[in-house]
């Protein structure tokens, strides 16, 4: 359902979109791998309020501890925006993924301007990192690489 | 200064403790939820370093929980261990919260003829005495046979006084009472909790006694942003207020890296966090406007357990 929705998304957006960002999460050769939650968010070089463009979390995960419960181990994203986005939420949210690379639309009412864009993984019985890359709207190539949680992090014009 | 603010901290807490006072502290099991299905479980305790385990557990039948929308809530699951009490609080709205303890009252001497007399002095009430252990100090007449010792057990350079002489509560001292040096003590040692956004409701200044008033949201604090917090008193800024911060973990350092700090003209202390964790904050000031005429002095103390996350 939310899968389907992702892929609606960015199969009719594609040529309406500010730019891609590409998310590599690294394969991991651990004994319990658990794929880890991640957000990717920008946010203005002059300041101002951040907006979730993903956030990959155990969505169907209800009971005693929701997969919303672990979403605050997101810390940085939590404070920036997250805790104020109301969840699931339509085009942003969806189901954690599996390691390889991700193509994430960059909406196309971004306004043109400076941003930071970041990313933030957390995984279970892992670590959590955080990577930024400089982000211009309309988008120009960028690229920024994570050492442990996260691989490459790219930047696209389309 | 850290003794002695904690001294009158924990005589006017009523806590349970050994007559030479240690650091009061909490230790919540985490600040920052992102629903409102979770609870905190804290830790309590007093000794030398914040959040050590190592000394006297703290009588946690006092807790505060001061909800986001203004209700009180409920500490449960209250347990007294021989180091350190704990607890659980359900944080089931959103907002931030504040969970603590707040103390107020009057303490010090008087005479009636000629005699030395106390007035709420906590040590607990002597041997066999009803409310052992609560809050509750030994009124008038409490002092039994075998009092004496708990009595003499008393190093710290104050006078002996006959258990006998002693009343719980400024309304208590005798109309012929002579040589009044009492003390009212305001206190409060506490931390804070956010559920999802965090919420100032909480944070309105009574104008009463020393406040402290957020800048920076005390759940939102990052290793490498500084961060700023108002004291007041009385509702007027603070100025040059001395405040100690103290992070946690001090046995695996050299340093107890102590930050001896002082707010500016308005009140402001600004704190630069060295390293992420969990950090114990502490001010106290004396002054001779307390709101009892009987009272010829003011102490009022500030405790928090601060949260800093690696950024």
């Amino acid at each position: 359902m939310k899968t389907s929705i992702a892929i609606a998304v960015s199969m009719v957006a594609a040529p309406a979109t500010a730019g891609t960002v590409t998310v590599t999460i690294p394969r991991i050769n651990v004994a319990e791998y658990h794929v880890p939650y991640v957000a990717v968010w920008i946010e203005p070089k002059a300041g101002g309020p951040a907006r979730t463009l993903a956030v990959w979390y155990d969505v169907d995960k209800r009971g005693n501890e929701p997969g919303t419960k672990w979403l605050a181990d997101l810390r940085t994203w939590w404070r920036k925006g997250g805790r104020s986005l109301n969840l699931p939420a339509d085009g942003v949210s969806g189901a954690t993924r599996a390691p390889g690379a991700h193509r994430i639309a960059i909406p196309a009412n971004v306004k043109p301007g400076e941003y930071t864009l970041f990313v933030e993984a957390a995984r279970e019985e892992g670590g959590r990192e955080l990577v930024s890359v400089p982000l211009s709207i309309p988008a120009r190539a960028g690229k920024a690489s994570g050492k442990t949680e996260l691989g490459a992090v790219t930047v696209t014009a389309r | 200064m850290i003794r002695k603010s904690l001294l009158f901290t924990a005589a006017a807490c009523g806590l349970a403790m050994p007559a030479f006072a240690h650091n009061a502290w909490l230790l919540p099991s985490t600040t920052v939820l992102s629903d409102t299905q979770q609870s905190v479980t804290v830790d309590a305790g007093a000794s030398t370093a914040p959040f050590e385990a190592n000394h006297a557990p703290v009588n946690v039948e006092g807790i505060k929980v001061w909800a986001p929308d203004g209700s009180m809530g409920t500490a449960e699951n209250a347990a007294r261990s021989r180091y350190r009490s704990t607890f659980d609080v359900k944080i089931d709205k959103p907002g931030t919260w504040r969970i603590g303890m707040e103390n107020n009252g009057v303490s010090g001497s008087f005479k009636v003829d000629g005699q030395p007399w106390m007035v709420g002095r906590r040590r607990g009430p002597p041997p066999g005495a009803p409310g052992a252990g609560g809050s509750g100090a030994g009124g008038p007449g409490a002092g039994g046979p075998g009092a004496s010792g708990a009595a003499a057990g008393n190093p710290g350079g104050r006078p002996r006084i006959d258990p006998s002489r002693v009343v719980a509560s400024v309304e208590e001292i005798p109309a012929n009472a002579t040589d009044l040096d009492l003390t009212e003590t305001m206190s409060r040692n506490e931390f804070f909790v956010t559920a999802g956004e965090p919420s100032d409701t909480l944070f309105k200044p009574t104008g009463k006694g020393l406040e402290f008033v957020p800048v920076t949201m005390p759940t939102d604090l990052v290793s490498n942003e500084p961060a700023q917090f108002r004291f007041l008193v009385d509702g007027q800024p603070a100025k040059g207020l001395e405040v100690e911060v103290i992070p946690g973990g001090r046995r695996y350092r050299e340093s107890d890296g102590t930050q001896k700090l002082t707010t500016d003209d308005q009140g402001v202390l600004t704190v630069n966090w060295p390293m992420a964790g969990m950090y114990w904050l502490n001010a106290s000031l004396t002054d001779t406007k307390p709101g009892n005429p009987k009272a010829a002095r003011r102490r009022m103390g500030y405790t928090a357990t601060l949260e800093v996350l690696a950024p």
